[in-house]
């Protein structure tokens, strides 16, 4: 019987002619990701090691990553502790990749392991982060688990009990209108499958609208699949996925390409027009509260946030700059912007879409995850309303549970940040500029 | 199993920012993470630091509870206060958190209970003691029982280990 992509690619990683969903395999590790959370990992690594005997040493470190992105640079000295803990803990066990608070090589894990080729078509990556997901774009089947399992991965080199998931094909057909990106695909897919909706399952993404869609794109897809409750969400490899990892993360080495078999079983096929999509906006306070702009637009904004390992990489950084430049950010309104790597913040930087970002009023952060998740700079105030590309949107999420977030891309942000409003980028004032 | 007492009902989706907001992120100590349980559910978060709430009570969810981070933080807090979690559903991280951590989670896909309620769980079904109803429980995943058995995901590894050559 045919097997789906997530399925070929655990069969050759577990050396198996044929596996079937349901399956129970532990697969080899690829690639293991961590980030300050890590601090927590060493801790349960070293309780495996108590009382054996045996030193405590990782599997493999160059099947290791450690990248400090959560808080950075340190907020509080319990942080900087943490963070302290690491850098003693990767120079102990030989972790080469990794990456410290730098404006060379640091940035946030998931742009990181993708800009630097840290993953490759057919790997098993596991992160201690839910958006480890964002892997799957590059075509590895790549999952968040907590701290003991990762504890557990560091000690086998292997991840226990991993049910070979059921696959929803996604095909995305048609091309995307001017103003309409990546991201409002992912929210509208996500609004139809419902937050739980591909709960224990994983997406494979197909369709014209993918073969055209760049690397940048694809990783927003992957990012958010786990906001559908999928384990993974993956776009079997193709020329563009050879294009990136050649050209842009300097891979070198052979790459495995394969697809799904064409008789291969799916749980259940969605078959997607974009040609038709409108820009759609998360609604507080679930990912699958998506509404089309026209259903939210006007209402008021204090903030408005670009950036985070969803929605900070050039492009987006670039749309917002077209659109913002010679633009003011309205009165009241913050416009704070995250870039999702310091490759990224200074390429940017290059090419002067920074210096047009900041003369219309936008603030530039460090490249990090602070504010998406409430836990450095960019909190809200108590019934504010803010307006971001990050992930989620859930309550408390942006660090006070009496504001309200909504998500979108980073066209409808750099809008909205003129008006100081939920604005339409189609609309007459914008059109022109931010068209791709 | 004693009965438990439903002592805190919540709804559809309630992610780890709820059960543990980030905020509280850099704290991961189990002996400490159980201060920030619910934090921003103010009352239950009170009753819990304030020892009301007597060790094997429930929560009582609804579908797709943990929902979201990957944080432990978010299984540690509970499993601190002794705390049995009757969900109709739980997602795919918390639920393998849990059973690494030894959290007392029981996947009812049909539950219906409230605050106050008394519950009863055995032989493959929870009995809401209070209403009368029984609902069946899905069975966790068979190749989980090895973790539960080991007493945890550490213990367990560490056998692993010490099975293996050094």
């Amino acid at each position: 019987m045919g097997m789906t992509y997530v399925q070929k690619l655990l069969a050759k990683a577990c050396g198996r002619p044929q596996v079937a969903v349901g399956d129970v395999l532990e697969p080899a590790v690829s690639l293991a990701m961590s980030h300050e959370n890590g601090a927590l990992v060493i801790n349960q690594f070293n309780e495996i090691y108590q009382g054996t005997g045996r030193e405590a040493k990782v599997w493999d470190p160059d099947r290791i990553a450690f990248i400090l992105d959560h808080r950075v640079p340190a907020e509080t000295a319990k942080t900087a502790t943490n963070q302290k803990k690491i850098r003693e803990f990767v120079a102990k066990q030989g972790i080469r990749k990794f990456h410290d608070i730098r404006g060379d090589v640091g940035g946030i894990c998931h742009q990181i392991l993708a800009e630097n080729g840290y993953v490759r078509p057919g790997f098993v990556v596991v992160g201690t982060d839910s958006h480890t997901t964002t892997h799957g774009a590059m075509g590895a089947f790549a999952f968040g688990i907590g701290a003991t399992e990762m504890a557990s991965v560091w000690t086998l080199g292997k991840i226990l009990n991993v049910e070979v998931p059921g696959t929803i094909k996604v095909v995305v057909k048609g091309e995307f209108p001017e103003n309409v990106y990546p991201k409002d695909f992912i929210l509208h897919l996500i609004g139809k499958v419902t937050a739980e909706g591909a709960n224990y399952k994983v997406f494979e993404f197909h369709g014209e609208a993918i073969r055209s869609m760049s690397t940048s794109g694809r990783l927003v897809l992957s990012n958010m699949s786990v906001e559908a409750g999928a384990t993974a969400g993956m776009v079997p490899p193709d020329a563009e996925t050879q294009r990136y990892l050649r050209e842009e993360a300097g891979v070198q080495s052979a790459l495995d390409m394969f697809g799904p078999d064409p008789d291969a079983v799916y749980d259940r096929v969605i078959e997607i027009d974009v040609s038709q999509l409108e820009p759609q906006i998360a609604c507080p306070h679930t990912v699958d509260n998506v509404k089309p702009i026209g259903a939210v637009a006007g209402i008021k904004l204090q903030q408005i946030v670009i950036g985070s390992c969803t929605n900070g990489r050039l492009d987006d950084i670039e749309t917002a700059a077209r659109i913002l430049k010679g633009q003011r950010v309205a009165d009241g309104t913050r416009l704070l912007i995250f870039p999702a790597s310091w490759r990224i913040y200074r390429e940017a930087m290059k090419r002067g879409a920074i210096l047009d970002l900041a003369t219309a009023g936008a603030v530039i952060c460090n490249p990090g995850c602070g504010p998406c998740l409430g836990i450095h700079q960019g909190a809200l105030g108590d019934k504010e309303v803010a307006l971001a590309t990050t992930n989620r949107n859930f309550k408390g999420r942006m660090g006070n549970p009496n504001a309200e977030v909504y998500l979108c891309s980073a066209a409808v942000a750099a809008a909205s940040a003129i008006t100081g409003a939920i604005t339409d980028p189609r609309t007459a004032a914008v059109a022109s500029k931010g068209a791709r | 199993m004693a009965n438990i007492k439903v002592v805190f009902k919540v709804g559809d989706d309630v992610s780890t920012d709820i059960i543990y907001p980030g905020r509280f992120m850099a704290t991961v100590l189990p002996t400490e993470t159980p201060a920030f349980a619910f934090a921003d559910s103010a009352e239950f978060n009170r009753r819990l630091k304030s020892k009301e709430i007597p060790a094997g009570s429930a929560i009582v969810a609804g579908k797709n509870f943990g929902c979201g981070s990957s944080r432990e933080q978010a299984v540690s807090c509970l499993k601190g206060h002794d705390l049995v979690i009757v969900a109709r559903n739980i997602a795919r991280i918390f639920l393998q958190s849990a059973i690494n951590l030894g959290l007392n989670i029981i996947i009812c896909p049909a539950i219906q209970a409230e605050e106050g309620d008394e519950l009863e769980i055995a032989g493959g079904q929870v009995r809401n003691l209070t209403s009368g109803q029984s609902y069946a429980i899905e069975p966790l995943p068979k190749a989980r029982q090895a973790i539960i058995d080991a007493g945890g995901l550490v213990a367990y590894t560490r056998r692993l280990l010490l099975a293996a050559k050094p």
